[in-house]
C-alpha cells in the first residue's frame, strides 16, 4: 500500500536535523560572501547582470551585493532581507549585520551539535543581546549640546563609514562634504533634499557641493542664458495641446475652413495660457512637462526663461529651494507663491551644460556633484557618499556616538562574558557563544587588512580589562590603538541596529526545524 | 470490478477509461488516507507548544515565510492528497472560528486516525470507530464545561484577558515581548468592544506593518494610520482639529456611464467647454472648501489642476486611499463617506484632533497618522520589527491574540492550558468508556488515547520525556482530584496550570475536539478513492 504523495511533484521538504543544517549553511555561505568587504581594508565585488548588456556593477556595499544576488536558500534570503532592512532604516551597517547574524549561527551550529535545545540558544542569545545593548548604552557619548564638539563627531563619523569605502582615498574631502550637505537639513532625515548628480570626468578629488541647486537641462535656445534676481514659478501643468479633459469630447467638423477655425482657437488659448504664465510676473518658468515649440517660443519673446521636462524629483526639491510652489492652474496670479533665487546661469561640468541657481532663499537642499574616472567609479562612489549621508543625518536625530574600530564589539563582548559566567544552566553556553560571535567582527576587520587578527584580538581583549579602556583596532598601523585619539566613531543607531536585526534574525532560523519548498511556479515556455 | 453485466448478458462498463484511474478500496483506501492524515499532523506536531519550533516554507515565486501557525503552514504547504487538503481545511475553519489552536486542533485529529488505525486492523467497522468517537467527542465536550471555570474581569480590570493572551503569544517567535504584545491587543479589542451584545468586530482593529525599528517599539495607535503620502509634496505635514471630508468621487472632469459623446463643431462650443473645465475643478474645490473641510481624503485620483488647486486653497488632501482604510477613517472620525461632490455638507464631515505625516528611515517612507478621533472605536495596532518575515509573524500572532480577547469576552469560560485539560478529558472518557456496551466502547479508549497526544507532544518539544511526564502528570490529576496540572513545559518548577497563569478559552477547546472529531468521522467513512493517474 503506498503512502499518497503529500506534497505537489517538485515540492521539497526537509526535517530537523537536514532543515538546521541546510539553513545554517546557506546563511553561514552568504555571510562568508561578505565577510572579505568588511572594514577599511575590505575588497571589493564584481557583480555581472544577467540582464541584457551584462552590466557590471562594483560595489563594497553589503546590500547592494546581496539585492544583487539570486538566491535559492531560504534562510540566505532571511539575511539579504535583514541586509535590506539595514539599509533602509540606518543606511550603514549592511555588511555588519550580515556577518554578525552569521557568526552567530556558526556558533549556534556548535552548541546544537553538541545537544543543546535551539530554544535554550535563542533564549541565551536574547539575554546576552540584551545586556550587550546595556553595555553599549552606558558606553555612549552624546555631545548634542556641544555643537562644535558634535560636528567634530559628525566628521568622525563620516570618515569612519567612508573609509572602507572607494572614497577612502579623499575622506576628509567627502567626510565635509557630507557633514555640510547633512547640516544643511536641519534634522530632516528627508535625503531627497539633497541632490547628487554624476558627471564622467576629472577626479573624485574635483567633486564639490554647491549650496545652490543644479538642476540638468539645458536653457531653451534663443533664452536668456542668465537671469539675475529670478522669479520662478514651478509648474506641472500640459504645455502641448492643452486637451479638453471631458471624457468623451471630440472634434467633429464638415469642412477644411472649420479645422482651421479651432486651430487657431486651440493656438490662442495656449497664447491665452503661457499670457497667464507671463503675467505673473515671472522670468524663469520650469515645467514637470514637455513645453512645445510654440509656447516656448512665446515664452522666448517675453524674454522668460522656459526649462521643460524636469524630473518630478526635480521639480519637487526646486520648489523646495526656491520657496515657490507648484502650480497647474494659472488664474489668480496674486495667490500663487513664486519661488526665488539671485541668479540663474548656465554651467559647464565637463562637457555637459547644467543650470544653475543660486542665492536661493531657503537653504535646506543643495547639490553634490560628483566627478569621477568611470560611470562604475561614480555609481560607487555615489553609493558611498548615500551611506554616509543616511548614517549623518540618522546621527542628527540620535546624536549618541560610539566609538569604532572594534571598540563597541569588544565592550559588547566583555559584558556578555561576564553575564555568561554569572548565569546558572545551559544558556550559560548560549551567552559565551554570542561573545564569541561579537569578537569575531574585529577578528575579520583585522584578517581582511592581512594582520595577525589572532594576536590583535588577544591584545585588545587584555587592553579592554582596564577600565574605560578606548582601544580598538587601528588597521593602518595595523597594532591596537585609542580610538579616542584616532577619531574613529560609529552611530550608535548604527550598531544597535546591527545587533538587534542580527540576532533576530539568527533567532528566525534558529527556531527552524522544517523546509518545505513549494514546486515552483510554471511559467510559459518562451525559450 | 468496473465492468457490470445487464440483464441480458452484455457487459457494460461503469467506471471509464480504465487504465487512466488508480483506485483503492476498502482497508486499503482506510489506511492509504489515514497515512496522509497522519503525515499532516506529524509535520505541526514539533510546532505546537511554548517551545515548538518553526517551519519554514518557500512559495512557488520563492519569496519565504517562517512560522509557527499551523493555519499559516497548512495554507502554504501546497498539499497535492486530498485528504491532507481535507486536514488543511479543517486547520482553516478553526481559525475562521476561534483564530487559535490551529495546530492543536490538527495534532489532535492526527492521534485520532492514529487510534483507529489500530482500531481498523482489530477489525473493527469503521462506523463503529465513528460512532464511538462522537459519543466520546461528547463526553470531552461536557466534561470541558463542567471543568471550565467562569473568570471575571471588567473594563478596568483586564489582567485576566492579559494573561490568556500571553498564554497564546508564547508559543510564537514575539514570545521576547509578550507581556506588551498582549497587552496591546487587550486594549485594542477593549477598545472596539460592544459589552452590551458581547460582540467584538475585529474589522474595527487595523493591523499595519512597517519594517525597521525593533519589536519593542510597536505601539497601539488610538486612530488610523494610512500608508499613504499628501498629494502635493508642499502641503502641510500637520493639521490640528482636522475636519475631514470622505469622497469616493475623483477629482476629475466627470465621466458619466452612459456612453456618450460630445462633439465639437465650432469655436464656440470649443471654448465653452474648456471654461466649463475650469469651472468644474474649481467647483469642486469650493464646495469641500464651503463646507469648512480642513483635510480631504479621496478614494480616486486627482488631476494635476485639481491637486494645484487644492493646494492653493490650502485644503490639504490625501489620494488612492484603499476602500477599507476609507470606511475605517468614516468610523473612527464619525463622518460620512461622500460619492459626490454636490452631497457634500458640513455634518457629514469626520473629526480628528490630530492629523500627521511621519517619515520612517532612509527612503521616502511616509505614513499619515489619524489619531484623536472623535470616535476611538476603530484603533491601530503599528507593528515594527527587524525583517519583513517576522512583521508577518507579528502581525499573525497579533491576530490569533486579539481573536483569543475576543472569544473571552464573548464567553468568559476558560480551560487550564499546558495539555491540562486534554488529560482531564482523557481521564473522563476513559471512566465513562466502561459504562458502553458494545464495540463503541473500544473506540471511546482509544479517543482517550488521542487525547493524551497533544500533552505528549507538549512534553517532547520541550525536551521532557513524554511518557514519564504523563503518566506523572495523569497520576497526579487523579491522586490530587486537581484538573489544573498540566505540562511544565518552561521549566518553571510547578505543573499547576492555575499557579502559572496558562489559560485557554473554553470554546476554543470545544471546538478543537468537535471540528477534529468531524473530519476523523468523515474521513473513516471512506471505502473508495478513485483518482485519475498521473499522464
Amino acid at each position: 500500500m503506498a503512502i499518497d504523495k503529500l506534497l505537489k511533484d517538485e515540492a521539497t521538504e526537509e526535517k530537523g536535523e537536514r532543515a538546521r543544517m541546510a539553513s545554517f549553511i546557506g546563511a553561514m555561505a552568504i555571510a562568508d560572501l561578505v565577510k572579505t568587504t568588511l572594514g577599511p581594508k575590505g575588497m571589493d565585488k564584481i557583480l555581472q547582470s544577467t540582464g541584457r548588456g551584462h552590466s557590471v556593477t562594483v560595489t563594497n556595499d553589503g546590500a547592494t551585493i546581496l539585492k544583487s544576488l539570486h538566491i535559492d536558500n531560504p534562510a540566505a534570503k532571511v539575511l539579504v532581507d535583514i541586509s535590506k532592512v539595514q539599509d533602509d532604516e540606518v543606511g550603514d551597517g549592511t555588511t555588519s549585520v550580515v556577518v554578525l547574524a552569521g557568526e552567530l549561527l556558526r556558533e549556534a551550529e556548535k552548541l546544537v551539535n553538541s545537544k543543546i535545545h535551539p530554544m535554550t540558544i535563542i533564549s541565551g542569545f536574547r539575554m546576552a543581546a540584551e545586556c550587550a545593548r546595556n553595555a553599549l548604552l552606558e558606553k555612549v557619548v552624546d555631545n548634542k549640546m556641544d555643537a562644535e564638539k558634535f560636528k567634530e563627531d559628525l566628521m568622525k563619523i563620516a570618515m569612519t563609514t567612508l573609509s572602507s569605502k572607494i572614497l577612502s582615498q579623499d575622506k576628509e574631502h567627502f567626510a565635509k562634504l557630507a557633514v555640510d550637505a547633512v547640516m544643511r537639513l536641519k534634522g530632516s532625515t528627508n535625503l531627497e533634499s539633497i541632490q547628487i548628480i554624476k558627471k564622467p570626468g576629472g577626479s573624485l578629488k574635483d567633486s564639490f557641493l554647491d549650496e545652490g541647486f543644479i538642476l540638468d537641462k539645458k536653457i531653451g535656445v534663443g533664452q536668456p542664458k542668465r537671469i539675475e534676481d529670478a522669479k520662478i514659478l514651478v509648474a506641472n501643468t500640459a504645455m502641448d495641446t492643452d486637451k479638453v479633459k471631458i471624457y468623451g469630447a471630440r472634434v467633429r467638423v464638415d469642412s477644411m475652413a472649420k479645422v482651421a477655425e479651432i486651430e487657431t482657437a486651440e493656438k490662442e488659448k495656449m497664447r491665452e495660457k503661457v499670457q497667464k504664465i507671463i503675467n505673473h510676473g515671472i522670468n524663469c518658468f520650469v515645467n514637470r512637462q514637455l513645453i512645445y515649440n510654440f509656447p516656448e517660443e512665446l515664452f522666448a519673446d517675453a524674454g522668460v526663461l522656459a526649462i521643460e521636462h524636469a524630473d518630478f524629483d526635480g521639480i519637487e526639491r526646486l520648489a523646495l529651494v526656491t520657496g515657490g510652489e507648484i502650480a497647474s492652474t494659472f488664474d489668480n496670479p496674486e495667490s500663487v507663491k513664486l519661488g526665488y533665487c539671485k541668479l540663474i546661469e548656465e554651467i559647464m561640468i565637463g562637457e555637459d551644460k547644467l543650470i544653475h541657481f543660486s542665492g536661493v532663499e531657503m537653504g535646506k537642499a543643495c547639490t553634490i556633484v560628483l566627478r569621477g574616472a568611470s560611470p562604475h567609479m561614480l555609481d560607487e562612489a555615489e553609493r558611498s557618499l548615500h551611506d554616509a549621508l543616511c548614517v549623518l543625518s540618522q546621527t542628527v536625530n540620535d546624536s549618541r556616538v560610539l566609538f569604532g574600530g572594534g571598540w563597541p564589539e569588544m565592550v559588547m563582548a566583555k559584558a556578555v562574558d561576564e553575564l555568561a559566567k554569572r548565569t546558572p544552566g545551559k544558556r550559560s553556553h548560549a551567552i559565551e557563544a554570542f561573545s564569541r560571535a561579537l569578537v569575531a567582527i574585529p577578528t575579520t576587520i583585522a584578517d581582511n587588512a592581512g594582520l595577525d587578527s589572532a594576536e590583535l584580538v588577544a591584545q585588545l581583549r587584555a587592553e579592554h580589562h582596564k577600565e574605560e579602556s578606548r582601544a580598538g583596532i587601528d588597521v593602518i598601523s595595523g597594532s591596537v590603538g585609542d580610538m579616542g585619539e584616532l577619531g574613529i566613531s560609529e552611530a550608535f543607531k548604527v550598531k544597535q541596529a546591527v545587533l538587534l536585526s542580527a540576532t533576530e534574525a539568527a533567532e528566525m532560523i534558529l527556531r527552524v526545524d522544517e523546509i518545505i519548498t513549494c514546486a515552483p511556479r510554471k511559467r510559459e515556455d518562451r525559450m | 470490478m468496473a465492468l457490470a453485466f445487464d440483464e441480458f448478458g452484455r457487459p457494460f462498463i461503469i467506471l471509464r477509461e480504465q487504465d487512466q484511474k488508480t483506485r483503492l478500496r476498502g482497508l486499503d483506501a482506510q489506511k492509504s488516507n489515514i497515512a496522509s492524515g497522519k503525515a499532516v499532523a506529524r509535520i505541526l506536531r514539533t510546532s505546537l507548544g511554548p517551545k515548538g519550533m518553526d517551519k519554514m516554507l518557500q512559495s512557488p515565486d520563492g519569496d519565504v515565510t517562517i512560522t509557527n501557525d499551523g493555519a499559516t503552514i497548512l495554507d502554504l504547504m501546497d498539499v497535492d492528497s486530498q485528504i491532507a487538503k481535507l486536514m488543511v481545511e479543517l486547520s482553516r475553519s478553526q481559525d475562521y472560528e476561534i483564530g487559535d489552536g490551529t495546530t492543536g486542533v490538527v495534532v489532535m485529529a492526527g492521534s485520532l486516525l492514529e487510534q483507529a488505525e489500530k482500531l481498523l486492523e482489530r477489525g473493527i467497522h469503521p462506523i463503529r470507530i465513528a460512532e464511538g468517537y462522537e459519543m466520546a467527542s461528547r463526553i470531552a465536550f461536557e466534561h470541558l464545561e463542567h471543568i471550565a471555570h467562569k473568570f471575571e474581569f471588567s473594563a478596568t480590570d483586564v489582567e485576566p484577558l492579559v494573561q490568556t493572551c500571553m498564554t497564546t503569544l508564547s508559543s510564537k517567535i514575539v514570545n521576547r515581548c509578550k507581556r506588551s504584545l498582549a497587552e496591546i491587543a487587550v486594549k485594542a479589542v477593549l477598545a472596539v468592544v460592544d459589552l452590551e451584545r458581547k460582540d467584538v468586530n475585529l474589522d474595527l482593529i487595523k493591523v499595519e506593518g512597517k519594517v525597521g525599528g525593533k519589536l519593542e517599539d510597536t505601539e497601539l495607535i488610538y486612530g488610523i494610520i494610512v500608508d499613504k503620502d499628501m498629494s502635493h509634496p508642499q502641503m502641510p505635514k500637520q493639521i490640528e482639529d482636522a475636519k475631514i471630508a470622505i469622497l469616493t468621487c475623483p477629482f476629475e472632469p466627470p465621466k458619466p456611464k452612459t456612453k456618450h459623446k460630445v462633439d465639437i463643431d465650432s469655436v464656440e462650443k470649443f471654448q465653452t467647454l474648456r471654461q466649463q473645465e475650469q469651472m468644474y475643478f474649481d467647483d469642486m474645490v469650493k464646495k469641500c472648501k464651503d463646507v469648512g473641510a480642513t483635510l480631504v481624503i479621496c478614494q480616486w485620483g486627482f488631476d494635476d489642476e485639481a491637486n494645484h488647486l487644492l493646494m492653493n486653497r490650502n485644503l490639504p488632501a490625501v489620494r488612492w486611499v484603499g476602500g477599507v482604510e476609507l470606511e475605517l477613517i468614516a468610523i473612527a472620525t464619525g463622518g460620512r463617506i461622500v460619492p459626490r461632490f454636490q452631497e457634500l455638507t458640513t455634518e457629514k464631515l469626520g473629526k480628528a484632533g490630530l492629523v500627521r505625516e511621519k517619515a520612517f528611515g532612509t527612503t521616502k517612507d511616509r505614513m499619515i497618522y489619524i489619531e484623536h478621533c472623535s470616535n476611538s472605536r476603530a484603533v491601530t495596532i503599528f507593528i515594527r520589527g527587524g525583517n519583513k518575515m517576522m512583521i508577518e509573524e507579528t502581525k499573525r500572532s497579533i491576530h490569533d491574540a486579539l481573536c483569543v480577547a475576543r472569544n473571552l469576552i464573548r464567553n468568559n469560560s476558560i480551560v487550564y492550558g499546558g495539555g491540562s485539560a486534554e488529560i482531564s478529558c482523557s481521564i473522563a472518557v476513559e471512566a465513562a468508556a466502561d459504562k458502553y456496551p458494545g464495540v463503541e466502547q473500544y473506540a471511546i479508549r482509544a479517543f482517550a488515547d488521542a487525547l493524551d497526544a497533544i500533552p505528549m507532544a507538549l512534553a517532547e518539544n520541550s525536551g521532557l520525556q513524554p511518557i514519564e511526564t504523563l503518566s506523572a502528570v495523569k497520576s497526579q490529576q487523579i491522586k490530587e482530584n486537581n484538573h489544573c496540572c498540566g505540562i511544565d513545559c518552561n521549566d518553571v518548577g510547578t505543573n499547576d496550570m492555575l499557579e502559572q497563569n496558562v489559560f485557554e478559552t473554553l470554546i476554543g477547546k470545544q471546538q478543537q475536539i468537535l471540528l477534529a472529531t468531524q473530519v476523523v468521522k468523515m474521513i473513516l467513512k471512506i471505502d473508495d478513492v478513485i483518482s485519475p493517474s498521473d499522464y
